[in-house]
């Protein structure tokens, strides 16, 4: 597989991935890397397996076979699956970060977005006020919040204003590598355009690598270097976006770009 | 094992069956092995509602025998229903010996105060728990408490004072105020105030918990560094009082509001009403003392 960032070594390098759900499958044999700063889309239907192997990748899941490696900030590549929990879990709360497509998920609603933002920072360790709620100060200044909102509880902001305060959670702690589910789902358009103006640039500024899942092209278009494509479970083309988008191989992905409704 | 007869109806001793005081027993000796970590139970039925102090019962029938020496707190008082009541509970049950008097005393249940006088080697303090974990109000899931318990995921605590400082610009919580227990587990001290709180690190009695309803024991052995959860720019502090204790005028205890009429009038007295009567037996006299009610009896040292 060609990639703009060929020199590297990957960051994340799944391998032969599959998921059963007892007899179904729920992706079946996926293979990629994700090299750092590179944001990858995976596009497909709904029951394409797409969430599925989303959350195989980022140990919500455990997968039936395949091995998923990453590369740690110490240079070394490990199998995710062969670390403690206690290992995993700390790398989701530092290193990672997820964007679950209902902010409801990613976020506590009972406490303030002060707090939201700063959990992180308290779960490795910061034990001082001031110092955290500087930061989180800075963190809704740049997804757009006010600065005033921040002793407010998310359930009383809107849902795009929940999605950038999702994401402010996710990147404080400076992770390297991001994992989207629909990040856009459930916006109205011109929200949507804004959010994806604003991850465009958090992903260009910090140089962080991503994994979007969307059924939404246009997402991928805007946010992503290369794409996969998946129908029921199997991988039917990969490779840069714009090469996907405009000369589609796979008779399914031509369907699919296809049926983009033209305006 | 002391079979009571002579009435219609008969208990074994301290009411639990020998099976279950020696379940809890275990449960007790794992705790205490473990400080600060839940240990789950077989919870009894007991002749008293939730909420009543159905774990503190079960901890103190399982661990008293007929040497000892029982005083029962209900915040502080002696006198109060559900002190009263559990007094005489292990009175009837147990016929077992019992005091007011702190330092007379082996064992002390307590809900929500830990005494004013200093305990000592030897002695036990039970204490009544309606809601053992630290992290429920902010994690509603039990598999993913134990689990944050078991990995020392402990942010979210912090998280919880947090937002006490952003609302109230100080740290808010005033009772149940999270324990770091022998650098290890985040533990639930019960309601008791957060001025008990010091009282707790380097005890040399031993301290049990007893949780009915939740069905859990948690314990801090003697000697053991108990540290209140604080952030650096915001240190933990107790609660502190403008005037002494009305009646004793004692200061440097914790003291409970009393309201005496609908114009304002109020008084602050002692909340451990051991203390307030020694005191007042030694002469001491508050401002709204009464004029010789002990004076009388003893004159003033």
């Amino acid at each position: 597989m060609s990639s703009l960032f060929e020199d590297a070594a990957p960051l994340l390098s799944v391998d032969g991935l599959t998921k059963f759900y007892g007899p179904r499958i729920g992706c079946r044999d996926v293979s990629f890397d994700v090299y750092p700063g590179e944001v990858v889309a995976i596009v497909g239907e709904s029951g394409s397996g797409k969430t599925t192997l989303l959350n195989c990748i980022s140990t919500r899941l455990e997968p039936s076979s395949g091995t998923v490696g990453y590369r740690m900030r110490d240079g070394k590549t490990r199998d995710l699956y062969r670390m403690s929990e206690a290992e995993r879990r700390l790398l989701m709360r530092t290193d990672w970060g997820f964007v679950h497509q209902n902010p409801a998920d990613g976020l506590r609603m009972t406490v303030s977005a002060g707090a939201n933002v700063g959990e992180r920072l308290m779960a490795v360790g910061e034990r001082h006020y001031g110092r955290i709620r500087e930061t989180a100060t800075g963190w809704l200044e740049r997804v757009e919040i006010a600065e005033d909102r921040i002793d407010d509880q998310p359930r009383a902001f809107s849902g795009g204003m929940r999605q950038r305060l999702q994401i402010a959670r996710n990147l404080v702690t400076g992770p390297r590598l991001v994992f989207m589910d629909e990040p856009t789902g459930g916006l109205d358009v011109s929200v949507q355009a804004r959010l994806l103006d604003l991850l465009r640039g958090l992903v260009a500024d910090l140089g962080l690598a991503a994994i979007v899942v969307t059924h939404d092209l246009a997402v991928a278009r805007l946010l992503s270097h290369r794409m996969i494509v998946m129908k029921g479970g199997d991988v039917v083309e990969a490779g840069l976006t714009d090469r996907v988008l405009d000369d589609p191989q796979a008779p399914y992905t031509q369907l699919l770009v296809s049926s983009i409704l033209q305006v | 094992m002391t079979v009571m007869t002579g009435d219609i109806a008969t208990y074994n001793f301290a009411y639990l069956d020998e099976q279950t005081k020696r379940m809890i027993r275990r449960a007790i000796l794992k705790a205490i092995a473990i400080p600060g970590y839940q240990v789950p139970f077989a919870s009894r039925e007991m002749p008293m509602p939730y909420g009543w102090g159905t774990g503190g019962v079960q901890v103190t029938a399982s661990i008293i025998g007929p040497d000892d020496t029982l005083k029962v707190i209900d915040q502080g008082a002696d006198d109060t229903t559900n002190a009263v009541s559990i007094r005489a509970f292990f009175q009837k049950v147990a016929n077992v010996a019992v005091t007011t008097h702190t330092r007379d005393a082996t064992i002390i249940q307590t809900r929500h105060r830990i005494p004013e006088e200093p305990l000592t080697e030897g002695q036990v303090l039970v204490y009544q728990v309606p809601i053992p974990e630290p992290l429920r109000f902010l994690e509603p899931r039990e598999t993913e408490t134990r689990k944050m318990h078991a990995l020392e995921e402990y942010g979210l605590m912090h998280v919880k004072l947090y937002e006490d400082i952003a609302r109230h610009g100080h740290i808010a919580t005033t009772y149940a105020y999270p324990v770091l227990v022998a650098d290890r587990y985040v533990m639930d001290p019960s309601p008791t105030p957060k001025f008990d709180n010091p009282k707790m690190d380097m005890s040399p009695a031993l301290q049990l918990f007893g949780a009915g309803r939740e069905k859990r024991i948690y314990a801090i052995p003697p000697y053991t560094r108990v540290v209140s959860l604080d952030f650096e720019d915001h240190p933990f502090e107790i609660q502190s009082f403008e005037e002494p204790c009305a009646l004793c005028a004692a200061e440097g205890v914790y003291l409970d509001e009393v309201i005496l009429d609908d114009h304002g009038g109020r008084m602050f007295v002692c909340s451990d009403t051991d203390h307030c009567e020694e005191r007042l037996a030694q002469g001491h006299k508050g401002r709204l003392a009464a004029e010789d009610a002990y004076a009388a009896k003893e004159p003033a040292q």
